[in-house]
């Protein structure tokens, strides 16, 4: 990356951290005076019922020089962010290396770690991707070639994508697990019913993307549709097709996560609902991060395909 | 002998503004080796006509033979090679495997396509652009490319629809020049659409005048230029005096409005 797009990036990402750093003041108020009042200190209102009647910013402004705890309180309503920092590097290197679990004194990863997790996850995005990608590509072949599909599978494509997935998912999990398909197949069903579909658009859109005078030139040869597909319409497909994948890849890690919230077996969506259940919100907050890493990459995965492809096509 | 020949040819579009006369009982005889130009304004029924030729539109009254055949029996045959406006190369191919992409479709021999290649893209005088894609070239070698594409399959006939519209005057000039050349070489029979008169009286054997609303034709003009052609021959009497009768039957084209 030049430093020219660093400079505003890194801009962006300060702000954010100072903004978060500030806002962890008012949200973690009433937990930090409450730690103070157990400690003996004197805060106001000197009792936590009599606080609970007081909005934050009045307590923020009636306690100013008390609230230097705000930003290390256990099982914060937002945690810093160098206790989401301290949570990560403790759920993965620290448990990896030095923990009874893990890999160093185990062999395999520890299922306390988040390394462990994001694997689950990956699997499943990964799977999930590749099927509804797939299933994607074929559709829109589809879709390009025959009218009556066109007519027929498009409206149904966009409505399946109005229904939220968080109602959806528990039912194909319990449809699938009580006709006795577990593992990583309902999560990645899952994951390929939001990957599809921006596949199916984005290849559509592609197969079309040859104008009128190219598709005459290849009627003056007199070829067949199949040579039409092979030699014009599918390699200018190629660029609408990775745009696609990159936002089906981001879809299907959401879905993935939003398959392992009612499973709990493993994967950053269990971890991101235990953290919730026992109220380790630092928990939380580490593994939406490695998630978002986990999609970063993944889409930096395509966008490398991307580029290696279409270099050699010659088109970038 | 004629290799292409339309008799009383009529085409209507059905638009949703209703009918719309594309082409008004158009004849017109071209024979083996001519070089054609329709000229006119636009919606003179000018590309229509070319396209009727090439098979992708089809008329609704009237006969039309190519080679002594129908416009679709002889596109499948191959018959002829056609330019569009825009070159259309496509972006992934280098200009050689762009212009053995009919050759692929036709199902040549990979040592007969790179033979072929070879052959047309020195033609054309692209030879050493082979393999560069097109985007590292100018308008005007993509257009001569896409020529050489066109060419690339040897079909007798060699249709261009305004192949050098969007170029500028001075490259222009020089694939005129150019396209003698190649017309002089190959002795094909070629049909070129133009609204420029100049190039129309630069370039034919035999121009075709048309008029719009119905697209007809107004006038054939049989060039009395000889077959070589410098470039300075249009500033002589004979060829302002060509020029000046297409300009006239332009305007009678109009008068009638």
């Amino acid at each position: 990356m030049s430093m020219t797009k660093a400079g505003p990036i890194l801009t962006v990402v300060l702000a954010i951290i100072a903004l978060w750093y500030f806002a962890c003041i008012p949200m973690n108020v009433q937990e930090t005076l409450t730690n103070i009042e157990r400690a003996g200190g004197v805060v106001t209102p000197e009792t936590a019922k009599d606080r609970a009647e007081i909005g934050r910013w009045s307590l923020v402004l009636q306690n100013l020089d008390a609230l230097g705890g705000s930003w290390s309180v256990e099982r914060a309503r937002l945690p810093s962010p160098h206790q989401v920092i301290k949570e990560i590097y403790v759920s993965t290197w620290d448990e990896e290396v030095n923990g009874r679990r893990g890999i160093v004194k185990s062999g395999s990863f520890s299922n306390r770690s988040l390394i462990y997790h994001a694997g689950v996850t990956m699997g499943a995005t990964v799977v999930g991707f590749i099927i509804g990608a797939g299933f994607g590509i074929l559709l829109a072949v589809g879709i390009v070639y025959s009218p009556t599909m066109d007519r027929s599978v498009m409206p149904w494509a966009i409505v399946s994508q109005t229904i939220p997935i968080v109602a959806l998912a528990p039912m194909i999990i319990v449809v699938l697990y009580s006709v006795g398909i577990g593992g990583v197949i309902p999560k990645a069903v899952i994951s390929a019913y939001l990957s599809f579909f921006p596949v199916v658009v984005g290849m559509v859109k592609g197969l079309r993307s040859p104008d009128h005078m190219q598709l005459d030139l290849l009627r003056t040869y007199n070829a067949s549709p199949s040579q039409g597909f092979w030699k014009l319409r599918l390699p200018a497909s190629m660029p609408f097709l990775f745009a696609s994948l990159k936002i089906g890849i981001a879809a299907s890690l959401v879905g993935a996560i939003v398959g392992e919230l009612p499973v709990q077996r493993g994967g950053l969506g269990a971890r991101m609902l235990s953290g919730s259940y026992y109220g380790q919100t630092d928990q939380i907050w580490a593994a939406l991060f490695i998630a978002a890493l986990l999609a970063a990459g993944m889409v930096a995965m395509i966008g490398w395909i991307e580029s290696q492809t279409l270099r050699r096509m010659g088109m970038a | 002998m004629s290799v292409i020949e339309a008799k009383g040819l009529n085409l209507t579009f059905q638009t949703n503004d209703g009918p719309v006369q594309a082409l008004r009982d158009v004849n017109l005889t071209i024979e083996k080796g001519d070089f054609v130009s329709f000229i006119g304004p636009s919606g003179c029924g000018k590309t229509t006509f070319l396209r009727c030729i090439a098979g992708l539109e089809h008329p609704t009254g009237g006969t039309l033979s190519v080679n002594g055949m129908t416009p679709d029996e002889a596109r499948m045959a191959r018959a002829y090679g056609y330019v569009f406006q825009a070159a259309g190369l496509y972006p992934w191919r280098t200009i050689g495997r762009n212009v053995a992409l009919p050759l692929e479709i036709m199902g040549y021999s990979k040592a007969e396509q790179a033979e072929r290649v070879k052959k047309t893209l020195d033609l054309v005088d692209l030879a050493g652009f082979e393999k560069k894609f097109p985007w590292q070239l100018s308008g005007g070698m993509q257009q001569r490319a896409s020529i050489a594409r066109a060419l690339a399959f040897d079909a007798d006939i060699l249709l261009m629809d305004e192949p050098f519209g969007a170029l500028d005057e001075i490259v222009r000039d020089k694939l005129n020049e150019e396209v003698l050349k190649l017309w002089a070489r190959t002795e094909k029979t070629i049909g070129f659409v133009t609204h420029s008169i100049p190039e129309a009286v630069y370039l034919s054997t035999k121009i075709v005048v048309m008029s719009p609303r119905p697209g007809r034709i107004t006038d054939v003009i049989e060039s009395t230029l000889p077959k070589e052609r410098p470039l300075d021959i249009r500033d002589s009497a004979e060829f302002i005096a060509i020029a000046h009768r297409v300009r006239e039957g332009l305007r009678a084209g109009h008068v009638d409005d």
